[in-house]
């Protein structure tokens, strides 16, 4: 049974402390991905796996890691991983990782990465690391997958890439906002998702 | 001529935040002060205009199928692409250490007001993606990596300034609560990305 | 005698055993998966081929279920081979060129060249009876590449299958270019007159008569000019160097 603490651990990102609304990190390749829910999905998931492990990885290592490479060897980590999961994809999901190229480099750099290994891998055991890794990816998982279903169904009328907006409401004039398949649109989803949130969580609304 | 083509392309039609929506994080912690932002946005032109060159001259010379046949025709066929994220990283990494040192020698009251965000500057992802996309270019000048990493860098500067701009002005308007700080600062640069759609498909 | 942990001489071990981990871990793991990737993408070529003869993959599962096999790489391949009974390379001036790995050539880096110095792919199938010449094309999008392979009918003329990739184009807009609507524009249009002489195509904006498959003009995308104008340039830039090979083979 997981304790209280744990149990903090693996919930807290997802609400509360999420990465994308609160913290404020992870932000850059997540709106390039959510223009259809599969991309968005498979990021996700390819953060989660990376956060989790790296997380572990450098828990493990902490105790051996030299203060002046501190940052390199934290890279080092996140690269190698990052490479092992874009070689998994282009094998194993071809057309998918042809969708997202350049960005699946892109996790190395996701803040929310290197910003929990600072934050908690560092001072952490692994279990409890781990569980922070695997939280914190599900957090912005959960954004990604929030904007993604708008940007799909607004933008293309289709959501996993089945149609879902009836045909007869395309013969009365109804269009698909091409707009939302903008960049732009989903930075201001984002904008409304945090207006919801903190309507929700006062305790989160910056004081004057 | 191309490398203007280059340099104004990057600035405003494949701008680093508006396009691409790199360089985010700093980008929305940054730019609640017009001089920080400058600050920053200076140390991120310098970053990107020594990387991507840098990064260039390995993909050349080291990590594209068939670079290492300038040291033995033997070589030709070996493929080292796969090695890129972590070169990449590590010309950055190195890179973002010797700023650091530089701003906190020469600029003490800048190296103090950016905090944290200066060695975060390393993973930026502005920074990794100017290297990445310069690599999907397929440039063949060193020339064209510069005027590209530099133009990337600006682009970012312009985007991060104009933020900060906005931003101390709409402290004096009446935003709802919840909307407040980070959340208007998402719609005012979905907006401005909007504006910026203009320059799309813009050939000079 | 333990070692300080920020000490130089631990620094430089931790680096070298660090390095030597990753890298050991990295280059097994590529060996590992290269094969699979090398697959995916020679399926994916094969696929495509297939399907700009009028060979879609549902056709392909068709095929595959009657004769109680599931569809896997090795079926695609030997498909493809049944049908593709040839794999050409020819040059501005109409002959062929041999030694050519065809399958395999990086159009890219090909059309790098100067067109003189180029050599131009051309995959032959026989369907039904039929014979169909299918062009590999490459050329530039909006944002990055754009690819694709037109089949002609055996006239050398009429289009009879088109398809369309892109790396990063925009979606609902340039992406759209891989939709079987935007294909279905170029079915039935000619990019080479009665003679044997080049014509090409137009990608028109707000095109009039779109039945017509006579005028050489195939409706744009709306709001995708850039990517429509891509398209338009690649396929003309391509298709023209084949025009002295088929007035040759038509004789």
């Amino acid at each position: 049974m997981a304790s209280k603490k744990q149990r903090e651990i693996l919930f807290d990102p997802l609400f509360e402390n999420n990465p994308i609304t609160v913290q404020v990190l992870g932000i850059c390749s997540a709106l390039a991905v959510t223009v259809k829910l599969m991309p968005a999905l498979v990021m996700a998931l390819s953060v989660m796996v990376v956060l989790g492990f790296s997380n572990v990885i450098v828990s493990l290592m902490r105790n051996y890691i030299p203060m002046r490479i501190r940052i390199i060897v934290q890279l080092v980590v996140i690269a190698s991983l990052v490479i092992l999961v874009d070689l998994f994809l282009k094998a194993f999901s071809y057309d998918v990782s042809k969708q997202l190229s350049v960005f699946v480099g892109l996790i190395i750099t996701n803040c929310i990465v290197m910003g929990r290994l600072e934050a908690f891998a560092m001072d952490n055991k692994p279990w409890a690391s781990f569980l922070d890794g695997i939280g914190n990816g599900a957090g912005y998982g959960l954004i990604l997958i929030i904007v993604a279903f708008f940007r799909e169904l607004l933008g293309s009328g289709t959501l996993f890439n089945i149609k879902v907006i009836p045909d007869w409401l395309y013969e009365h004039g109804y269009l698909n906002n091409g707009m939302m398949l903008m960049p732009a649109m989903a930075l201001i989803t984002v904008g409304v998702i945090i207006w919801v949130q903190r309507s929700f969580m006062p305790q989160l609304t910056e004081k004057e | 001529m191309e490398l203007i083509n280059i340099f104004i392309k990057s600035i405003f039609i494949e701008n680093m935040i508006f396009a691409f929506f790199l360089g985010m994080c700093s980008y929305l912690a940054v730019s609640k002060k017009v001089n920080t932002s400058m600050g920053l946005g200076l140390a991120v032109i310098f970053v990107l205009g020594i990387t991507v060159p840098i990064n260039f001259l390995l993909n050349k010379y080291l990590l594209q199928p068939g670079a290492l046949k300038w040291l033995h025709p033997s070589l030709e066929n070996i493929d080292l692409s796969f090695l890129t994220f972590i070169m990449f990283i590590a010309v950055i990494a190195s890179m973002v250490q010797l700023v650091e040192m530089f701003v906190e020698r020469f600029a003490p009251a800048l190296y103090a007001s950016l905090g944290i965000f200066l060695p975060l500057i390393a993973v930026n992802c502005a920074i990794l993606g100017g290297s990445l996309f310069m690599q999907q270019k397929g440039f063949t000048e060193l020339s064209e990596a510069v005027v590209y990493g530099l133009g990337s860098g600006v682009g970012w500067l312009l985007a991060i300034v104009f933020l900060a701009a906005i931003r101390e002005k709409i402290s004096y308007s009446n935003v709802p609560a919840p909307l407040r700080g980070l959340g208007i600062a998402f719609i005012i640069t979905g907006l401005m990305a909007i504006g910026f759609l203009a320059f799309m498909g813009i050939d000079i | 005698m333990k070692l300080d942990r920020n000490s130089n001489a631990y620094t430089y071990i931790f680096t070298v055993i660090l390095v030597t981990v990753v890298g050991v871990i990295l280059t097994a793991a590529f060996s590992f998966f290269k094969p699979y990737h090398e697959k995916n993408i020679k399926q994916e070529k094969m696929s495509d081929l297939m399907y700009v003869i009028g060979l879609n993959k549902d056709a392909l599962q068709d095929a595959a279920e009657s004769q109680g096999l599931s569809l896997s790489y090795e079926l695609i391949e030997q498909y493809f081979k049944q049908y593709f009974v040839r794999q050409i390379a020819v040059n501005e001036k109409g002959d062929e060129v041999s030694g050519v790995d065809v399958f395999n050539l990086n159009l890219k880096a090909e059309m790098k060249k100067p067109a003189g110095d180029q050599v131009y792919p051309l995959f032959i199938a026989e369907k039904d009876g039929k014979k169909y010449y299918v062009i590999p094309l490459y050329g530039k999008g909006l944002w990055d590449d754009i690819w694709g392979y037109v089949a002609l009918g055996e006239d050398l003329r009429t289009i009879v299958g088109i398809k369309f990739d892109h790396k990063a184009e925009t979606p609902g807009l340039g992406a759209e270019i891989t939709t079987e609507w935007f294909e279905n524009r170029f079915v039935g249009e000619t990019l080479f007159d009665e003679q044997g002489n080049f014509t090409g195509i137009d990608l028109v904006k707000n095109l009039e008569n779109t039945a017509d498959k006579t005028d050489h003009k195939v409706d744009a995308i709306s709001g995708s000019t850039l990517t429509s104008n891509g398209v338009e340039e690649m396929i003309n830039e391509r298709v023209r160097h084949y025009e002295a090979y088929f007035k040759k083979i038509k004789k």
